[in-house]
């Protein structure tokens, strides 16, 4: 009876459409493309008009004009940010989604990958080879293997420290986690300073092209505003895009893609469908923690310079992303990811240019996201699209 | 410590692995101990008051001297009026020899106020704070910016800074400030699941962290990343017992001796609250909610007003001891309120054992001796044998460490040093879970008679 089912759900699964098969692909994109326009026409319009109404509180510059030429370039730095927070939540939101626990430790394993590009920057440099080496080539490789070695290390993370406290109440296995966290942090802390890295290690890569001028866009009331991105933000968007296409093939139309929303909707009954529980959480753990590892690579490359307690923040941060977007949700990873990223690259470019520099908003970003996250989660705490759960008792 | 002894199951007293050990056979040993131990102590300091490997030892076997007197099985009486000698006289004359110690034993005592502040939390209500520095550093920081010019920034009026005087009246406005701040992030976020719990007090450590280090600007309140300096320190309330005692200290010995009272009362008053809370009603309640919450809400327990006691009683005792801090150092900065040290104090609960009062001061006290002695302790002994690179000095290594005892302590054991009574058997008793199951008819007295037993196996 069994195979009997299993072979109508293959045949089931063969018989989808290749249309059906790029909605399941490019489906999640569209959502994060609808969430784009929406977030940065949104914060957009109302940077634009603040400055309106606040034209006559700065006498020394042109407000209105000065947040005018700065928008595109806030908004190019928004999507690098929310890229960098969709992948890193997709490794919360997945292992949550399978165990329901928050693996403290993911910051780290998005470090570990920042790291291992330092590294393989430094040893092509040691060789001599690093001038000449293609630059494409360069990211390709250094996000491989810093996907492979993240990825490999999440896996033996949960191997030694999480998988005997499978029963264990939730607490124990949170604070573990944490000791995990700080583990790591101080393993790649020895590491790095017992070999030519240093603790502030130098991502050294070859030449990536100069900046990239999209477009100009006129501007009445002085100079042209020109829309550049730079080639790292640019490999770092492209990158992720690319990643994110991955993730949804294998979640949403492989075979064990299948098998872990399976576990994750109900692990017990996938594990008298014939799943195999404890492989399909060390693959979760596998993804995630290259995703995380990739993300640390790119992550390194675009802004060069890394000490091993750079995971922490993005890593908090990128959980705030994983619940706003909904915990568990893999689309919703991506698109809270996005939206945090904008909604902080605002705070952080335009709080000291409305308030003269009282505010210093780099700092304040900081609060601003966490005070997004206290707000989703008394409002909404299942997030923007997450369904509401009922505790079962 | 000896106010929580007075219900302990070795009270009634035997350990039938050991028949020496009990009896006036062990009233005349642990008296031994607890003459021999202090006099070797204070006699080393007489002769050379100077920190060395031989001071540390002597320093930790009196401490413990309480670990001693919680684990023998003696008549209360003679605990309490043991451990009030140590506390009272003893230990505070081995101080007054060596500045270090003296500190030592104030941190320790500081730490045992926070840990035991976080074990209510954590370890009652099962609530995980990672933000638990945060009330101590609003405390600190409400005394460094009153007993300082700083205030006069943004009060008018020129009222400041305050003198000592003060220093008692805000002892309990910095316990208010504390509860106020552990409502307002309580009220919010309690109702959240325990994860997600975890995650938003990160994050309030993090952004009072961060408002510390950036609220210099529009209005200088917190002095931004320098810190402020000058803090005032308490009166010097003692001095005419002291004289009559005829103590002669000087300056920094005086200082210290107040500060070691000071600590000292605030522990105890707050072993004496947490106590007599845990063994209330509220304390039942915060147990019923750390075990399973939606029954104790079909209990009737009120699950909101319960939890925000709970983060209450500890923030606002956290609250008082930043003030005392701030007092102590005289000067406070925010990176000393990072994160590492909500972990450090997390570490101390973990280590001692969740829900254990005495677990939680053996944490506290095992972890600051780890922070304070024992590490540069082991790096000096190191350093003077062998050549050793920077980068291996083994003071370094706090991340790890403390990682590492958080990990390997919730794999291999959980329940914690001095672990909890009831915690004990809940994590090491799968299989005896069964026997409060009325079938088993033969399996009925094991839990009257195995529960002193047990625990009293565990530490043999």
């Amino acid at each position: 009876m069994a195979t009997q089912s299993e072979a109508g759900a293959i045949s089931a699964g063969t018989r989808r459409t290749t249309q059906m098969l790029l909605n399941q692909i490019f489906g999640p994109l569209l959502q994060i493309l609808y969430f784009v326009i929406g977030s940065a026409v949104i914060l957009g319009t109302i940077v634009i008009v603040l400055a309106f109404l606040l034209q006559g509180t700065r006498s020394d510059i042109n407000l209105l004009q000065g947040t005018l030429i700065i928008l595109p370039q806030v908004i190019v730095d928004s999507l690098v940010r929310g890229f960098l927070y969709a992948m890193i939540a997709l490794g919360y939101t997945m292992v949550y989604g399978v165990l329901e626990f928050i693996n403290f430790a993911h910051g780290e394993i998005f470090m570990v990958g920042a790291f291992v590009v330092a590294g393989f920057g430094l040893m092509l440099n040691s060789a001599g080879l690093l001038r000449d080496f293609p630059g494409i080539l360069f990211v390709i490789i250094a996000v491989l293997l810093g996907a492979a070695v993240s990825g490999i290390l999440a896996v033996s993370v949960e191997r030694v420290a999480y998988r005997p406290l499978r029963n264990s109440p939730k607490l124990v296995l949170l604070i573990s986690t944490i000791g995990m966290s700080l583990v790591l942090q101080d393993l790649v802390r020895i590491i790095a300073t017992s070999t030519p890295l240093g603790f502030n290690a130098r991502v050294l890569t070859p030449d990536l092209g100069s900046a990239i001028r999209l477009a100009t866009l006129p501007n009445p009331g002085g100079r042209d505003i020109n829309v550049i991105i730079d080639a790292r933000s640019m490999i770092f968007i492209v990158a992720s895009i690319v990643m994110l296409i991955f993730l949804n093939y294998l979640v949403n139309v492989t075979r064990v893609g299948k098998a872990m929303r399976a576990v994750a909707q109900d692990r017990p009954t996938a594990s008298l469908m014939g799943i195999n529980v404890n492989n399909i959480i060390a693959l979760t753990f596998l993804v995630g923690g290259a995703l995380g590892g990739a993300a640390g690579v790119l992550f390194g490359i675009r802004v060069q310079a890394i000490n091993p307690y750079v995971g922490f923040l993005p890593g908090l941060k990128a959980f705030t992303a994983a619940v706003l977007g909904g915990i568990g949700n893999i689309t919703g990873a991506m698109v809270g990811g996005i939206v945090l990223g904008f909604l902080e690259a605002f705070v952080a470019s335009y709080l000291s240019l409305f308030t003269a520099g009282a505010f210093a908003g780099a700092n304040y970003a900081d609060i601003a996201a966490f005070s997004i996250l206290i707000i989703i989660l008394i409002f909404k705490p299942e997030g923007l699209l997450g369904e509401a759960t009922v505790q079962k008792v | 410590m000896a106010t929580s002894e007075s219900k302990s199951p070795f009270a009634a007293g035997s350990n039938p692995s050991n028949p020496f050990l009990h009896g006036p056979a062990l009233y005349a040993l642990v008296t031994a101990y607890l003459v021999i131990v202090p006099s070797l102590a204070i006699g080393n300091m007489m002769s050379n008051p100077r920190p060395s490997l031989l001071g540390d030892i002597l320093f930790l076997g009196l401490l413990g001297s309480f670990l001693l007197l919680h684990k023998a099985p003696l008549s209360p009486t003679y605990k309490g009026v043991a451990a009030a000698i140590l506390l009272g006289a003893v230990l505070p004359y081995f101080g007054t020899f060596n500045q270090f110690y003296m500190d030592v034993m104030i941190q320790i005592a500081m730490f045992c106020v926070l840990a035991t502040g976080l074990n209510v939390v954590v370890g009652f209500a099962g609530l995980l704070d990672l933000g638990y520095i945060a009330f101590y550093a609003v405390g600190a920081y409400t005394w460094a910016i009153v007993s300082t010019g700083q205030a006069n920034n943004f009060i008018p009026g020129g009222h400041f800074p305050l003198g000592p005087e003060w220093f008692f009246v805000f002892l309990p406005i910095t316990l208010l400030i504390g509860a106020i701040f552990g409502v307002l992030l309580g009220l919010p976020v309690l109702r959240l699941r325990g994860d997600y719990l975890a995650i938003v007090t990160l994050g309030f450590g993090e952004v009072i962290r961060v408002l510390l280090t950036n609220l210099d600007r529009p209005i200088n309140i917190t002095n931004g990343a320098q810190g402020i300096k000058g803090i005032g320190q308490p009166p010097l309330f003692l001095n005419p017992i002291f004289n009559a005692f005829g103590l002669n200290l000087n300056r920094a010995q005086t200082v210290q001796l107040h500060f070691y009272v000071l600590v000292a009362v605030i522990l105890l008053t707050m072993l004496l609250v947490v106590y007599r809370l845990s063994v209330s009603r509220i304390g039942r309640a915060w147990t019923a909610i750390r075990e399973d919450e939606t029954a104790a809400i079909a209990m009737g327990v009120p699950l909101v007003r319960m939890k925000l006691l709970a983060f209450v009683t500890g923030a606002s005792f956290a609250g008082a001891m930043g003030m005392v801090f701030a007092a102590k150092q005289t000067f406070v900065n925010p990176p000393t309120f990072d994160l590492i040290r909500s972990i450090n104090i997390l570490a101390m609960v973990i280590l001692g054992g969740m829900g254990s009062i005495p677990g939680v001061l053996l944490g506290a006290t095992l972890v600051t001796l780890l922070n304070l002695q024992i590490l540069p302790r082991i790096t000096s002994e190191l350093e003077a044998r062998t050549t050793l690179p920077a980068a291996l000095d083994p003071a370094q290594y706090q991340r790890l460490i403390f990682g590492l005892m958080l990990v390997l302590m919730t794999i291999f054991r959980p329940q914690g040093l001095l672990p909890e009574e009831r915690r004990n058997q809940e994590l090491h008793g799968d299989t005896e879970v069964p026997s409060a199951v009325p079938d088993k008819p033969e399996a009925e007295p094991a839990p009257s008679s195995s529960t002193p037993t047990e625990s009293g196996g565990t530490g043999a």
